[in-house]
């Protein structure tokens, strides 16, 4: 497993919880309670699961945006929590993040043309004279026009400033672009547009993407292979067609149940979880899903499934498959 | 000029971008506000009064004119005589030119100070933080009244000559109204660098200058052109007071405040009113005019602050 490009085993996030006076921290927040994930050069990953399970926590935690509670991440094999701040910022350009809101992933402020370009000059990556040029590529390979360089970001509708935190991100050359739901707020032409254009990327330019998303349909569309998280634990990951069509977690079940399909007479199945998923401060004991499950037995509210390959490459978290 | 190296070279299309920026967009929704543009227009007319009046006026030697004493608003003398035969339009004209300097160059340094210290409290944290604002909290839980009365006397007490006083009431008013500035940056950068786009600069990995300098002042310079603003009308009232209080700049130097304090006795209030109401009109209508436009100002670059 040495020539994975990103290895994430047992990351943990907690968020402590402070009360009272002396602000002690009181409870904590598991947001990522032992996650592990493996991602290949060129590969996409995609990660889904539902509000407030977790999965940008992992995104970000992954670039050191928020610090890790216990776990590893490595890069290329660099453990990159436990680089120092300027060894950090070298390694920056390889590891890019596209956001979700691309109204305030952009600083209202600064022109286009130098957002895209500002981290090339700072990292040394080119001169003053070659910057124009290179923007205006990455520009034109997201699909923007030349002349939209000099303007602000207020002057750009929403799927055309997530094409400029696209070009922000791939100016760098990045081997990994951690993709945080970079559809989500857009509406469903535009987001056809932005995925293809992911996926056009991705094919010229080898990128790897760990592609975070609550929306089952894109990532079947994009992904290569998997992971359903669900309340900070990973419950089964596994190659795109096999999770799809195998699969065997109860939760994804659900999941995969509520995708809408465009056959309007086709009867299914519905499996409706009921209730909201739990607070992350105070998880349900033994398997976190038992509270929600329709098939839970005694034996779920007590013993924590173990994360374990049911078939190859198909890993699930339950003690019924 | 490292930010204009992308842009320079679109230098012919400059003139359309001007008029999209945030700023450009600012400035043509102040003009819809009528009250700041009376406001600014009141402050701009008073300014030019100040500094090109006395040009024209044939009184500014100050002489002492005893067969002129006290005498009423006249053709000669537009708004009558002081005590001292001296022409009383002549001299609020050149008051205001102390006042407005003694204003806009105290603003200018609280400005620099607030902003410098509340950007470095702000992004850095911890324990530059606290010290620097424990320091503001100081400042601030003393009055600044009698704080600026402590140092006037102390000026006084020192036997500083008359003609530095002006300069000190200057730095006196700066480190008062500092604090302020500071508290209001820090907030703002506390809240800026928890914003998205900060996120983004950090994942791009760009320098600590940068993110400060690129993407973190360009976000406060309208919070910072407000607070300057109203700032302004602030320090005008004080050193008015100061001066009224003889602690500030004191004659034979003019200002607003020290021209009525010459007036401040039953007989001139009563029989000489052309004596303290031309100074006391124009601090009035100065410190009015200038917060109705900072008004303005605040409502079109920093929404938020509305009342």
């Amino acid at each position: 497993m040495s020539e994975a490009l990103l290895e994430v085993s047992h990351l943990k996030k907690y968020f402590p919880v402070s009360q009272g006076l002396f602000g002690r921290s009181a409870a904590q927040v598991k947001a990522v309670d032992d996650i592990s994930l493996t991602l290949m050069p060129g590969e996409t990953f995609g990660l889904v699961g539902e509000s407030g399970s977790g999965k940008s926590t992992v995104g970000r935690t992954i670039l050191r945006l928020t610090d890790k509670t216990a776990g590893e991440v490595k890069f290329k094999g660099v453990d990159v929590h436990s680089l120092s701040p300027a060894e950090l910022r070298r390694l920056r350009p390889q590891m890019q993040l596209i956001f979700q809101d691309p109204y305030s992933a952009l600083n209202p402020r600064v022109r286009v043309g130098n957002a895209i370009g500002e981290a090339l000059l700072d990292h040394g990556l080119a001169t003053k004279s070659e910057v124009r040029g290179l923007v205006l590529e990455a520009l034109a390979a997201c699909g923007l026009s030349a002349y939209h360089i000099d303007r602000f970001p207020h002057e750009f509708s929403g799927g055309q400033r997530q094409r400029i935190g696209i070009a922000r991100a791939l100016i760098l050359n990045p081997d990994l672009i951690i993709a945080d739901e970079p559809v989500s707020a857009l509406d469903v032409s535009i987001q056809a547009q932005i995925i293809n254009l992911f996926s056009s990327l991705q094919r010229s330019k080898g990128l790897a993407y760990l592609f975070i998303s609550h929306d089952l349909s894109v990532v079947e569309h994009l992904c290569d292979r998997i992971g359903v998280m669900y309340l900070g634990s990973m419950v089964e990951t596994a190659s795109r067609d096999e999770l799809f069509k195998h699969p065997l977690h109860p939760y994804t079940k659900a999941l995969l149940s509520a995708v809408p399909v465009p056959i309007p007479k086709l009867k299914r199945e519905r499996i409706v979880l009921k209730g909201d998923i739990p607070s992350p401060v105070n998880p349900p004991s033994g398997c976190k899903f038992h509270t929600r499950c329709p098939l839970a037995v005694e034996r779920c509210k007590t013993e924590i499934p173990l994360f374990r390959e049911a078939g190859t490459g198909h890993f699930v978290a339950c003690h019924l498959v | 000029m490292r930010t204009n190296t992308v842009s320079a070279a679109a230098s012919p299309k400059r003139s359309r971008e001007r008029r999209s920026s945030l700023l450009g967009q600012s400035l043509r929704k102040l003009m819809h506000n009528k009250l700041a543009v009376a406001g600014f227009a009141v402050v701009v007319f008073m300014t030019l009064l100040c500094f090109i009046g006395p040009l024209f006026s044939p009184y500014t030697d100050n002489r002492i004119n005893m067969a002129m004493m006290n005498k009423a608003p006249s053709l000669k003398h537009w708004l009558g005589t002081d005590a001292l035969g001296r022409d009383i339009m002549t001299r609020v004209m050149q008051a205001g030119r102390i006042s407005l300097t003694v204003g806009l160059a105290s603003m200018l340094l609280s400005v620099f100070l607030g902003a410098l210290l509340g950007a470095i409290s702000g992004y850095y944290r911890g324990i530059t933080d606290q010290i620097i604002m424990r320091i503001a909290d100081l400042l601030m839980t003393v009055p600044n009244l009698p704080l600026l009365f402590i140092f006037g006397a102390m000026l006084s007490e020192w036997k500083v000559p008359t003609d530095y006083r002006m300069y000190l009431v200057m730095l006196m008013l700066s480190a008062v109204n500092w604090p302020g500035m500071a508290r209001m940056v820090r907030g703002q950068m506390l809240s800026l660098r928890e914003r998205e786009f900060m996120q983004a600069a950090e994942v791009l990995g760009l320098r600590s200058s940068r993110k400060l300098l690129h993407h973190l002042l360009p976000n406060i310079v309208p919070l910072l052109i407000v607070m300057a603003t109203l700032n302004i009308g602030g320090a005008i009232l004080s050193e008015s007071v100061l001066s009224f209080f003889g602690l500030g700049v004191m004659p034979p130097t003019p200002t607003w405040g020290n021209m009525i304090d010459a007036a401040n006795n039953m007989i001139d209030f009563q029989n000489h009113p052309w004596l303290w109401i031309p100074p006391g009109v124009s601090i009035f209508a100065i410190v009015i005019a200038i917060n109705i436009f900072g008004d303005g100002l605040r409502d079109v670059l920093d929404p938020k602050q509305k009342r």
